[in-house]
């Protein structure tokens, strides 16, 4: 029942407040997205908070995003023991970076008067779920190795299951608690994303790299000739 | 844009007068989209012209335009921490006083003190910057000498301009230059920043933004600031809710100097790239180039097929700015080395040196009472590092010929000055009776109409006039109501 609960009724319920709030957000309170930087008021050890950070937790999201995506792949890949090594310790490495990182995002907010001026709740809440994220992603990656593998075979079903609107929780019921705890918080992660600074995620300037150099606007369209 | 240097008195009512409308918001407390400066100084933020340092503006490389803070490949690198971004402490940290201690404060033998509490923090700081901490030099010579501007001066010139007697300090009051290759607008990751393509006002749109800080480095001028409240960035809007109803940006209808000058030119834009390529030395005269006579029937007709509404070509012919720019060539760009092509123009101040005191005698320092520009106390060489690219030739034109209509006007006035005199240093200037009669009108008899030359709105553009401005002034943004978010 709880497996039911945890693994079947939070993913939805997340995932339904994921998007209705982003969308909702985004069309009515546009001016709310933003990166809220903080660089401004403190400068130096925003490089060694948000450079790791941002570049483990890329590298780490990318590789489960590969596990859930191309299974097949993964597996293929980690045919080669030595192909398996470099994937695990590099992820495992990426994982260490962005905890790095975390952990002085979370003592250059708390400890830099400026910054704790504009440092809210909510960016707590997002700190201490993503603390807890790391902690337990990297505990599951010593104590339960080759996740890499092990993920492709018995995870992934699990997520494509809950795709396919007919979640199957056997497949998680028998993982060990670290990897439920790791699964659970990610949702909660996911519910309180729209709400939160997160957003920010969703607007990546993609079109910065194909647009043109100088950007000139009209009130309203005009004829030329 | 045209400020005229020599009428400047460095009151900062223009910088009040925006900071009252614009920027009194939280976040904005540090912000100065006009601001004064004194020249030579460091300016604000502190050695802004050192472009080693914040890297803005553009740089021509193998016959292309490159951004100096960034591009498509860097920007992704740099997204998460930009390495040129000036912090709050090269501006300063804005306080405010404790007030309410002079009344609270227990009975006792010594007067309460109302304590300077930072904006941000509320804590108690020691006041170590502020705006225009350096106005006047601020009573010392630390902050003139760190001018990066003196770096093109030899040691020997450098020195006899700090001597006591000779120290010489102009007005620089800036605001954003609306440029016409902006560095912010080709920076911004989001595509938030904009040139309005009916007026060229660069705006930001602060629902677009989404707070990258790119243009806070790219722009060379550092006249784009990040609100760390909102967490957008924000930049002057040369006051275009006023412009669209027909008056004056607000620090230029406050400007008790009557300095500032608004009217619109007409340009081709295809040619601006090519321009900006060109050497340092030309660039004064390539930005000219560009600016089209409004006179000229087959500009005229251009601008007409471009959808330039008649009101707007007709305003730019009687257009100030026009006037002193190309026409007389008074009018010089700040730094057109950063390659953005600044819309704002300054017209040099002379500074003659009248007298200077030997032991305890003061000395006129000629027989003239103008004597030569060469002999003015700020070096034409620093001039021209600021306004010239480090041309000294359009400066000395401009310097010259306001000196000749000096000379001119005295003639007529005071009749000190013979009249072949006059009628020779106008020669020598490159300049007639009635350009002089022209330029002496323009500078000193100019009345409201003549100084903003603004075309009557066009209705179907102005979209803001059906706004307010009072309304959302203590608000977030501009043009609409929304409160940051920071849950």
């Amino acid at each position: 029942m709880h497996d039911f609960l945890f693994f079947a009724v939070l993913p939805y319920s997340s995932l339904a407040i994921f998007f209705l709030v982003t969308i909702q957000r985004y069309r009515q309170r546009t001016f709310t997205y933003t990166s809220l930087s903080s660089q401004f008021l403190e400068n130096r050890w925003q490089f060694w908070a948000s450079v790791p950070f941002h570049y483990g937790i890329l590298g780490v999201l990318a590789l489960h995003a590969a596990g859930l995506l191309l299974p097949r792949a993964l597996l293929a890949w980690n045919n080669d023991l030595i192909r398996l090594y470099v994937l695990e310790v590099g992820s495992l490495g990426m994982a260490l970076m962005a905890l790095f990182g975390l952990v002085n995002i979370m003592l250059r907010r708390a400890r830099n008067p400026r910054l704790r001026a504009v440092t809210t709740f909510g960016d707590w809440v997002i700190y201490v779920l993503l603390l807890i994220q790391f902690l337990t992603g990297i505990a599951v990656a010593l104590f339960h190795g080759w996740g890499s593998s092990w993920f492709a075979v018995s995870l992934s079903p699990w997520l494509w299951s809950l795709f396919r609107l007919q979640p199957e929780v056997s497949f998680v019921a028998a993982m060990p608690l670290l990897v439920k705890a790791h699964i659970v918080n990610a949702f909660l992660l996911i519910a309180v994303f729209p709400f939160t600074r997160l957003v920010h995620i969703l607007v990546v300037p993609n079109q910065y790299l194909w647009r043109k150099t100088q950007v000139v606007l009209w009130n309203l369209s005009r004829t030329r000739s | 844009m045209v400020f005229h240097l020599d009428k400047c008195i460095g009151c900062h009512t223009c910088s009040l007068a925006c900071k009252n409308v614009w920027t009194d918001r939280d976040g904005t407390e540090y912000m100065w989209w006009n601001n004064v400066e004194t020249k030579p100084g460091t300016g604000y933020p502190t050695r802004w012209e050192d472009q080693v340092n914040y890297r803005g503006g553009w740089k021509a490389e193998n016959g292309r335009l490159k951004l100096r803070s960034t591009s498509k490949t860097q920007i992704v690198a740099n997204i998460f921490h930009n390495p040129s971004m000036p912090s709050m402490d090269d501006y300063y940290e804005p306080w405010t006083y404790r007030y309410g201690d002079l009344f609270n404060a227990p009975e006792s033998d010594d007067q309460p003190t109302a304590v300077p509490v930072s904006m941000i923090t509320g804590e108690q700081i020691d006041i170590e910057a502020g705006p225009n901490w350096d106005d006047d030099l601020g009573g010392s010579p630390v902050y003139a000498e760190n001018d990066p501007n003196l770096e093109a001066l030899d040691p020997v010139t450098r020195q006899q301009m700090f001597e006591i007697q000779r120290l010489a300090f102009f007005y620089l009051p800036r605001i954003c230059n609306h440029c016409l290759y902006p560095s912010c607008v080709a920076s911004c990751p989001s595509g938030a920043l904009y040139k309005r393509g009916e007026d060229g006002i660069v705006l930001l749109n602060q629902k677009r933004c989404r707070g990258w800080r790119s243009c806070v480095s790219a722009c060379p001028y550092k006249k784009t600031y990040y609100n760390w409240s909102t967490g957008k960035s924000e930049k002057c809007i040369l006051c275009y809710p006023r412009l669209e109803t027909g008056q004056a940006p607000a620090c230029f209808h406050s400007c008790v100097g009557r300095i500032r000058y608004l009217g619109n030119v007409l340009y081709d834009a295809e040619r601006i790239e090519a321009a900006a390529l060109r050497e340092d030395q030309d660039l004064v005269q390539a930005q000219r180039e560009i600016i089209l006579d409004p006179e000229d029937p087959e500009v005229q007709a251009a601008a007409r097929r471009c959808g330039v509404p008649e009101a707007v070509v007709e305003s730019a012919r009687r257009s100030p700015v026009y006037r002193f720019v190309k026409e007389w060539g008074l009018g010089l760009p700040l730094h057109i080395e950063f390659r953005t092509f600044p819309m704002l123009f300054y017209v040099p101040p002379l500074l003659p040196v009248m007298s200077r005191l030997e032991g305890n005698a003061v000395h006129s320092e000629s027989e003239d009472l103008f004597a030569d520009i060469e002999k003015a106390r700020a070096p034409i060489r620093y001039l021209a590092s600021l306004f010239g690219a480090g041309n000294e030739g359009v400066v000395r034109y401009a310097l010259r010929k306001q000196w000749a209509v000096r000379l001119y006007r005295r003639s007529l006035t005071v009749g000190d000055v013979d009249e072949d005199t006059a009628a020779r240093a106008l020669q020598e200037a490159g300049s007639t009776p009635e350009e002089a009669e022209a330029i002496y009108r323009l500078t000193a008899l100019a009345t409201f109409e003549d100084r903003f030359v603004i075309p009557p709105f066009q209705r179907e553009q102005a979209l803001e006039m059906l706004e307010d401005p009072h309304d959302v002034r203590r608000e977030t943004g501009f043009g609409f109501r929304e409160a940051p978010m920071r849950v």
